[in-house]
């Protein structure tokens, strides 16, 4: 099998931090993966950006025209990548900062998640990009939330491990909220 | 599971060549700091000194390519590196490193345009790697690693072909392959017989002089030196090419490419023969010295090449000397526009065009 991901939002946002983890858990689920980030000058509130391909075989090429799924976390990012994704493909979309409405796109899947709500919920509004983790685990089975909580402790420095009960906790509210949309 | 993660690393590029280094025995490195190679000389200036090494940031890239060529002198296994504007400032002391036949390795990750340029990834380096960039007519080995795992086996493999070879070894990045992270095995160094450094000079001792200079002024002396050069290039061009073959056997259309290029080409090639196109790609890891041999027995049979390369031809005059002289030689590239790189679909398209 293979994954194509594409994950982007603002600095600060945590999208380099979801790829990192999604790429040490394909690691360790034996699989080959690339993950390529870009970003803006900006430590915080610039463009964040990162392709993440999984696959059995050979990864092939880092970066990725047409993912099959993108990840968009703020409008800017819709705005600009949107038009981008595979025809046929997922958009996994945090509605609490972007506004589909005049986003027009019927030939993809587009995955409604109120990201910064679900985190905020959760008591913790920096867990934005492990509810997006999650909505992914669960859509398309790329890796298993068993190696997702294993990876969290290379994924993470290790003065931060203590917050790996609490990203776990979004990762599920994740994949329970992609649960319940599908089914 | 932590076992796994022991036996496969996740890390940059960059950090992949320090390790590398590390591992391959070196222990000087000589280098100043530019976008987007620093995270070499970031990790070596913090593992060195443990390793009872020598970190030095030095006032230039002059003056760290003749810090180079001195440690090299004494036989000592030595790196810098550099991005494109650097690279060009060493390129003095390379061509001095050539003439004196001394190892060591140049590392670019390098950046794209002339002058100060950007630092989006570029393959605009490849006349100045493998033509010589510095005077007077010499080559220096140049890789072209394409995956971190390779930034990694490729260091490696620089330091011994500089210490067989006697010359200076350059590994030929970009920021696709310094910045992007992958699993990374760390293999252990392979035991290569590597020959003595007998020329190597130790100071005043009692022992036979030994001098190591790149000025010949003998009658003759210069003639047969560089002839002992010229043949050390043929000797390269004979033993030590190095290339990767992506479904070539039965390829309609051959694509030649190299470092992250070939890897966007290798995804656009799957592309490609999911909807029945009988594409292969042949990626020189070794530009100098370039796989001439192999591109002429491919062409043998396979009649239709399509070079892709992120800039406006350069590889391309090398494959076009290389081929059957029946076979075609179409060229795609571009020099990277605002930060963006080709994409498997861009070549995609370029296949569909050349088939």
């Amino acid at each position: 099998m293979r994954y194509d991901l594409f994950i982007a939002g603002f600095g600060g946002q945590g999208a380099l931090l979801a790829g990192n983890l999604l790429s040490y858990a394909a690691i360790i689920e034996g699989k080959n993966v690339s993950f390529f980030p870009s970003y803006g000058v900006e430590k915080r509130g610039g463009a964040a950006m990162c392709t993440v391909v999984i696959a059995d075989g050979d990864v092939g090429s880092p970066v990725i025209g047409n993912p099959s799924v993108t990840i968009i976390l703020n409008q800017t990012s819709l705005d600009k990548f949107g038009a981008k994704v595979k025809p046929g493909g997922v958009c996994i979309v945090n509605t609490s900062l972007v506004n589909l409405e005049a986003f027009e796109r019927s030939d993809i899947e587009i995955i409604r998640v109120p990201m910064n709500d679900i985190a905020m919920e959760l008591g913790d509004a920096r867990m934005v990009n492990m509810v997006a983790v999650g909505v992914y685990a669960a859509k398309t089975g790329a890796v298993s939330l068993a190696t997702l909580e294993e990876a969290l402790k290379s994924a993470l420095p290790e003065r931060n491990h203590k917050f790996i009960p609490s990203n776990m906790k979004a990762i599920k509210a994740g994949t329970e909220f992609a649960a319940r949309k599908s089914s | 599971m932590e076992d796994v993660l022991t036996k496969r690393l996740f890390v940059k590029g960059n950090e992949a060549v320090a390790m590398a280094a590390i591992e391959a025995g070196c222990r000087y490195y000589f280098g100043y700091p530019i976008t987007p190679q620093s995270d070499i000389p970031e990790y070596l200036s913090r593992e060195l000194p443990h390793l009872n090494g020598e970190f030095i940031q030095a006032e230039s890239e002059v003056a760290s390519i003749n810090m180079l060529l001195g440690a090299s002198a004494t036989g000592v296994r030595a790196m810098t590196s550099s991005s494109s504007p650097g690279i060009s400032l060493k390129q003095e002391g390379i061509s001095y490193m050539a003439g004196s036949e001394l190892p060591g390795v140049i590392v670019n990750v390098s950046r794209s345009g002339p002058g100060l340029g950007g630092i989006d990834a570029s393959q605009s380096d490849y006349f100045q790697a493998v033509k010589g960039g510095g005077h007077g007519g010499y080559h220096i080995v140049v890789l072209a690693p394409a995956s971190v795992q390779e930034m990694y086996d490729l260091t490696m493999l620089a330091f011994d072909l500089a210490d067989i070879y006697r010359m200076p070894v350059m590994v030929l990045a970009d920021s696709v392959v310094g910045q992007m992270k992958e699993p990374l095995v760390p293999n252990s160094r392979p035991a290569t017989d590597l020959p003595a450094k007998e020329w190597a000079v130790r100071g005043k001792g009692d022992g036979e002089q030994r001098v190591v200079k790149s000025l010949f002024l003998g009658d003759g002396e210069l003639e047969a030196h560089n002839w002992k050069l010229h043949d050390k290039y043929q000797d390269l061009k004979a033993r030590e090419c190095r290339w990767e073959a992506f479904q070539t056997d039965d390829a309609d259309l051959l694509v030649a490419a190299f470092g992250s290029t070939a890897r966007i080409a290798k995804t656009a090639i799957m592309m490609a023969r999911e909807e029945g196109l009988k594409v292969g790609l042949l990626r020189p890891i070794t530009l100098f010295p370039f796989p001439e041999q192999t591109f002429l027995d491919v062409t043998a049979r396979t009649k239709k090449v399509l070079v892709i390369e992120l800039n406006t031809g350069q590889m391309v005059e090398d494959v076009r000397l290389a081929v059957a002289r029946d076979a075609e030689v179409g060229f795609y590239g571009r020099p990277p526009g605002a930060g963006s790189l080709p994409t498997p679909e861009e070549l995609l398209e370029q296949i569909k065009k050349n088939y």
